[in-house]
């Protein structure tokens, strides 16, 4: 990404386009384990989906669908607030 | 209209005038009663303004500023620790171009604890991005916050004010005020010029209270340090628009005889009155004596500063405050630097007075002329910092 | 340019009276200044406050250090400390205090000046029924200096006390003004 001058930059600190988290800024090169979700055991109660820092898990209709792996930096917070142990941190492999 | 009114109750007025959307506020000495009135204000219907009550001032000016970023025209007052618990609020506010307008009236720091006026508060608030105007009187005080609201809002500033008046001196005070009608302040302030970006514009969602580290805090401080170049010709331009509405004239200093003047005096706030007056006794008995007046401090006016001060032989800086561990007061250091690529510089002198509430007199302001006077005998300023009006 | 400096204690309504004189001179065309000078407040403790009229726009801001008047609120601060420090030679000492002038003329030495004495206190408490001096010793002030006149005091008392008090206690004051005004007594 080209690195803006002082004077190209937005009036205010205040990066103005929402929702960055999801396309422009990739951390999906961050992780170590990545989120598997166990679609037998998820109960949809969506607590990963309220608990995630990074929007990354993919909701619909009531129904946890998976996780977008672009916006996940495996930070494992789904992991470990599941009450059913559906989702497990696997090795990624690169 | 002519009123008599104590000041803060003058600039409780002049919030009631503007009514602004939201004023979030913790009172304190001596600015309570602009608080207080100005809640009666809203209590009673006179005003639509959200009144926020708070548990401090750092909530206060938490408050106002996210009122602000949201689109909200937003005023509060405070004065003294009030101010300095907000401090890191302050520089949140100026950074993220927030145009509030706090009224301060200026008081003292603890400790020892004191209540009285001096300008330790908005001296600690100097390197904080917000703009400061100082007022001499009720008057100007009044003047001020009318036309501080129009100066932040400007979208060429969008930084917020800090108008600044006296602790007890002139807050306190009842002086003959000129105020103007409710429809003609609300025709010269206009409607909020609120910006596309905020917190409540759903069409253009925004992150506010970024996080920019080594690769780019610098480039938006430097942003912001561009920015104040703005500040003065809107300052100007505000003060000719009151200047035709009202017939008084405003600029970012006043000089008081200063065309031949060989001993100044640098002065803000009430004291500035008292030092004409004695401007006036001493230029009897034959001495060139003038004062100037410091209107708008922050952005400091480095060139008509250093150009009104250049013909001077000698100048006696008067601070109202002090650099504890410092070289010289606050606005000495100020006006040393502005003079500083001036060829032919006057002698430079610093007096710090009226600390606490201390009165300054005519007897006081005469005896920095003679000390400016004194300079000049001996070719230099010994010592630097000399307090006047304390027990030796 | 005249120069009023009131003493008083916490509570005795010297401020309103300070500022009071000031917007009644307002009225009259006059520029003016008041403000009180107090340390932390609390009711008993000594307060000063002081008024400035004059035919021009005011610009010295400090507390009057040689008064044309100084106004005693309270009787008891007579040798707790100085009250007529830098009084005027040819000034007006006015008391509150039911004492002939001559009582306090004769401690005076060599001040050339009007001394008065009006016994406030009474009056406020036969009129009001609280002892609040304040406006009876601003009659008694309007009588001996004639720096505004009854007249042209009376609706700015009216108009001040009638936000804050009954109508009452605003009636009681407008009579105490006028007692005050007739019952001092000069040397």
């Amino acid at each position: 990404m080209k690195e803006q001058k002082w004077n190209e930059l937005p009036e205010g600190v205040v990066v103005p386009e929402g929702g960055n988290s999801q396309g422009t800024y990739i951390v999906a090169g961050w992780r170590t384990f990545k989120p598997v979700v166990n679609s037998e055991k998820c109960i949809n109660c969506m607590t990963c989906w309220i608990m995630c820092p990074d929007n990354a898990v993919q909701a619909s209709g009531g129904k946890m669908l998976g996780f977008d792996y672009l916006a996940c930096k495996g930070c494992g917070v789904c992991a470990e607030v599941c009450p059913v142990k559906a989702i497990d941190m696997v090795k990624e492999e690169r | 209209m002519k009123v008599a009114l104590e000041t803060n109750q003058l600039m409780a007025f002049a919030m009631k005038q503007i009514e602004p959307h939201v004023v979030a506020a913790y009172p304190i000495t001596p600015s309570t009663e602009v608080v207080q009135e100005f809640s009666q204000y809203v209590a009673n219907g006179d005003v639509r303004t959200e009144f926020v009550a708070v548990e401090s001032e750092h909530s206060a000016m938490s408050a106002c500023l996210a009122a602000s970023l949201a689109g909200a025209r937003v005023m509060t007052a405070t004065a003294s620790q009030g101010l300095a618990f907000m401090w890191e609020m302050l520089h949140i506010a100026s950074a993220s171009r927030a145009p509030i307008v706090t009224i301060v009236a200026n008081r003292a720091l603890s400790a020892p604890i004191n209540i009285h006026g001096d300008h330790s508060d908005a001296m600690g608030a100097r390197d904080t991005g917000w703009i400061q105007l100082w007022a001499e009187s009720a008057q100007e005080a009044y003047d001020n916050v009318i036309q501080a609201i129009r100066i932040g809002e400007d979208p060429r500033v969008r930084f917020p004010v800090l108008v600044n008046y006296d602790g007890f001196t002139t807050s306190h005070a009842v002086e003959t005020v000129e105020v103007l009608e409710d429809e003609e302040v609300r025709k010269f302030i206009g409607s909020f010029p609120r910006p596309e970006v905020n917190f409540l514009n759903i069409e253009k969602p925004a992150s506010f209270g970024v996080l920019a580290l080594q690769d780019y805090y610098m480039e938006f401080k430097r942003a912001q340090a561009e920015a104040y170049k703005n500040v003065k010709p809107v300052v100007l331009e505000v003060a000719e628009a009151y200047a035709k509405l009202t017939g008084r004239k405003y600029g970012l200093i006043e000089e008081y005889k200063l065309e031949d003047a060989d001993v100044v005096l640098v002065a803000m706030n009430s004291a500035a009155g008292t030092a004409k007056e004695t401007v006036d006794k001493l230029r009897q008995a034959g001495k060139k004596v003038g004062v100037l007046k410091i209107r708008l401090f922050r952005p400091f006016p480095i060139e008509e500063v250093a150009s009104a001060l250049k013909g001077a032989k000698a100048v006696v800086v008067m601070d109202r405050a002090y650099t504890y561990g410092g070289p010289a007061g606050p606005l000495f250091c100020d006006i040393a630097a502005a003079l500083t690529n001036v060829a032919q510089r006057p002698l430079l002198g610093n007096v710090v007075a009226g600390l606490g509430g201390r009165d300054i007199t005519m007897e006081h302001v005469e005896h920095m002329f003679n000390l400016g006077y004194k300079a000049l005998e001996r070719g230099s300023f010994e010592p630097l910092v000399t307090w006047v009006g304390v027990r030796e | 340019m005249l120069e009023v400096r009131w003493h008083g204690r916490a509570g005795q309504g010297v401020k309103t009276a300070a500022y009071l004189l000031a917007e009644a001179a307002m009225d009259t065309g006059k520029y003016i200044q008041a403000f009180p000078e107090y340390g932390a407040e609390r009711s008993g403790a000594p307060i000063a406050a002081f008024t400035r009229i004059d035919d021009n726009p005011i610009r010295i801001h400090y507390g009057i250090r040689n008064p044309d008047v100084v106004v005693v609120v309270d009787e008891s601060l007579i040798g707790a400390m100085d009250v007529t420090a830098g009084l005027k030679n040819n000034g007006v000492l006015l008391i509150n205090s039911a004492q002939d002038p001559s009582f306090y003329k004769s401690k005076l030495g060599d001040f050339q000046g009007r001394v008065a004495t009006v016994d406030a206190t009474k009056i406020a408490l036969e009129t009001i029924g609280r002892p609040i001096p304040n406006i009876p010793i601003m009659g008694a002030l309007l009588k001996v200096t004639g720096v505004v006149s009854l007249d042209d005091l009376e609706p700015r008392l009216r108009h001040k006390f009638s936000a804050k008090f009954s109508q009452e206690v605003v009636e009681g004051n407008v009579k105490a003004l006028r007692r005050g005004f007739e019952e001092v007594k000069v040397l």
